[in-house]
């Protein structure tokens, strides 16, 4: 009994080394495909024959970003339809002059929801010199009141508007 | 930034104010005054820069460019929107910030934090520290001078808490005709909230009141917008019977929260039911006058309107404008949203608020019918002095089309609103037409 454990090859020790070589190899298999798997899902099989390098989410991000500014750049005088779009005024030869005037103290958007008349505008302007730090407009008061008065003059709207048909957004109420 | 909570999907807010003008937003919206100036815009040469501000996560360095919408937060899944609001908020200007609150959401009892109009004047201050704030009141007819810190108010006056309702004294000025200058308010410049503070009738009574004493004025710590440190941005006030009511507060709390940045944070005043303007926000100074306060916006044509009547158009002296007090009776329908389609089968029950300056809401009508007919709503009594009521009714309708909903309130005085613009003035106050909805039924 004793003599037959060192005889080699013994047909059952065979036996069993075959048997969990292949369960090893079994496993190892498994592993590296469930490793490519989860490496290439979900873009597909044919990524594991290019080269390319996959840039990080940080680089990502720092690519779209990048794309932002200069899209930004781009669009910081960007004009459409007649607007100036980073401001919302009315583009025309005096823009530069209402956006300098009057953009350092306060936003476009207090011009651009306000309607007045020309005497209406003067009053406004006077208003701001006398109590908002505005000084003399000089010699380009007229044209800023040009601008204003033809941009921004009053709609004959009545003594009350029919509610706005454009802005309601309909729905089905539950 | 980990309060400043916003969806991906909603980055239109701060996108749109980037847009706009990007400088102001910087300064408007982080208080960030960039030292490369208004078109310090960065260049591609520069972006090597931009990429190390980014690695380095530095997404408020001073020498991020103008204007910029800071980059990381492009993408970020907590971007920006103004400071402690919500983005459902109507920005109306964004120098300075004034925003108002679409009708269908004020439809809570009290207006949340979030969702509470702004409407400043000037810069709000920036890096606020409440442990060293104080308010000093004073004024030639206050007996001594005083200065309290916040505990002070905390521990030495009994807290109170009172539901007392804002409106900006220009709410609704955008349908007016001739149109007057300013934020054109549509129905949203009104919110009622919880506030918590002291009585500032306790504490002008612990400065001593003088005889003579015929106005409170208030001083805040915004800067003004023309970037000069010595101009008062807002100096209003009340007359001094006003400020001795018992629901004029000195507060520091809303809804049980800190006031947000926006509407005054750490103590500003409250005086329900009068133009919000008097009551001033980051407050540092009240003043006890001998007169009628004569600070900014208390004079010329601001917050005032025509003595007597005028006809629209006309050109108001100085003289012949008054200063507005309490504000008068309006309402609002906060539910249905404007727009909803139902079926003719279908009750709809609806509902909103109604308040009237220092009056009681007696009761209110709804009209289907283009105010042909009007039929009542139930209405709850007042929390207290100031605060607005609520109302609601159940609705039917009588044949499928188009219809309005209008609501008008009646004041324990009798007074009501009218249907069509009230009387015109040269700076579009007062507005308190009733308010309409749009409804379909199919």
């Amino acid at each position: 009994m004793s003599k037959n454990l060192f005889e080699y090859p013994n047909q059952q020790f065979l036996d069993l080394y075959v048997r969990l070589l292949k369960w090893f190899v079994f496993i190892v298999i498994s592993v590296v495909m469930a490793c490519l798997l989860y490496a290439f899902w979900p873009t597909g099989m044919k990524n594991l024959f290019d080269n390319k390098v996959y840039p990080s989410q940080e680089q990502l991000e720092r690519r779209e970003a990048q794309r932002a500014m200069n899209q930004a750049e781009q669009n910081w005088d960007k004009v459409e339809n007649g607007i100036h779009l980073r401001t919302g005024l009315v583009y025309d030869e005096n823009f530069n002059l209402i956006n300098a005037t009057c953009t350092p103290c306060h936003s476009a958007k207090l011009i651009t929801q306000n309607r007045a008349t020309r005497e209406g505008w003067i009053d406004m302007i006077r208003w701001m010199q006398a109590t908002q730090g505005l000084g003399d407009l000089g010699k380009n008061e007229p044209a800023i009141v040009q601008y204003l008065s033809e941009h921004y003059a009053p709609d004959q709207i009545g003594r009350r508007q029919n509610l706005d048909m454009e802005t309601i957004e309909w729905y089905e109420l539950e | 930034m980990s309060d400043l909570r916003m969806n991906k999907k909603d980055k239109k807010g701060i996108h749109q104010l980037y847009q706009n003008n990007p400088s102001q937003a910087d300064k408007a919206l982080w208080g960030r005054i960039t030292p490369l100036g208004r078109r310090g815009f960065i260049k591609k040469s520069a972006l090597a820069t931009m990429n190390a501000v980014l690695g380095a996560n530095m997404v408020f360095a001073e020498h991020f460019p103008a204007g910029m919408i800071p980059a990381l937060l492009y993408h970020s899944t907590e971007p920006f929107q103004i400071p402690g609001k919500s983005e459902q908020l109507v920005v109306l200007n964004d120098r300075p910030i004034n925003a108002e609150t679409p009708a269908h959401l004020l439809d809570p009892e009290w207006t949340p934090n979030d969702l509470f109009f702004v409407r400043n004047n000037g810069i709000p201050p920036e890096n606020v520290n409440p442990k060293s704030w104080t308010l000093t009141i004073e004024g030639e007819s206050a007996k001594t001078t005083k200065r309290y810190s916040l505990e002070d108010l905390k521990n030495n006056f009994p807290t109170v808490h009172y539901y007392l309702t804002l409106e900006c004294g220009g709410n609704g000025r955008k349908e007016f005709n001739p149109p007057a200058k300013g934020n054109q308010w549509s129905t949203g410049a009104v919110g009622c909230a919880k506030w918590t503070g002291v009585k500032l009738k306790d504490l002008l009574e612990d400065v001593g009141i003088k005889k003579d004493a015929v106005y409170i004025t208030y001083y805040g710590k915004d800067t003004h917008l023309s970037g000069d440190p010595n101009k008062t941005v807002i100096s209003r006030g009340v007359p001094i019977e006003k400020a001795l009511q018992e629901e004029s507060m000195v507060v520091w709390a809303m809804n049980d929260q800190a006031l947000p940045v926006m509407n005054g944070y750490p103590l500003r005043l409250v005086f329900g039911g009068w133009p919000a303007s008097c009551s001033g926000k980051w407050l540092q100074k009240i003043a006890i006058r001998n007169k009628i306060h004569d600070g900014p916006k208390m004079t010329g044509q601001s917050y005032r309107v025509p003595c007597k009547p005028v006809p629209p158009g006309t050109k108001v002296a100085d003289e012949d404008m008054c200063i507005i007090e309490a504000m008068p009776v309006k309402s609002l329908i906060t539910y249905p949203k404007s727009g909803a389609m139902i079926s003719l089968n279908r009750t709809l029950n609806i509902r909103g608020h109604a308040w009237a300056g220092d009056a009681a809401v007696k009761n209110i009508e709804y009209s289907i019918d283009f105010g042909r007919s009007w039929n009542p709503c139930t209405i709850s009594t007042p929390e207290n002095r100031n605060a607005w009521q609520h109302f609601e009714a159940q609705v039917k309708f009588p044949e499928t089309g188009y219809y309005e909903l209008w609501a008008k309130a009646t004041d324990e005085n009798g007074q009501s609103q009218p249907m069509i613009l009230p009387g015109w003035n040269p700076r579009g106050y007062l507005n308190n037409a009733c308010h309409r909805i749009a409804i379909k039924v199919q």
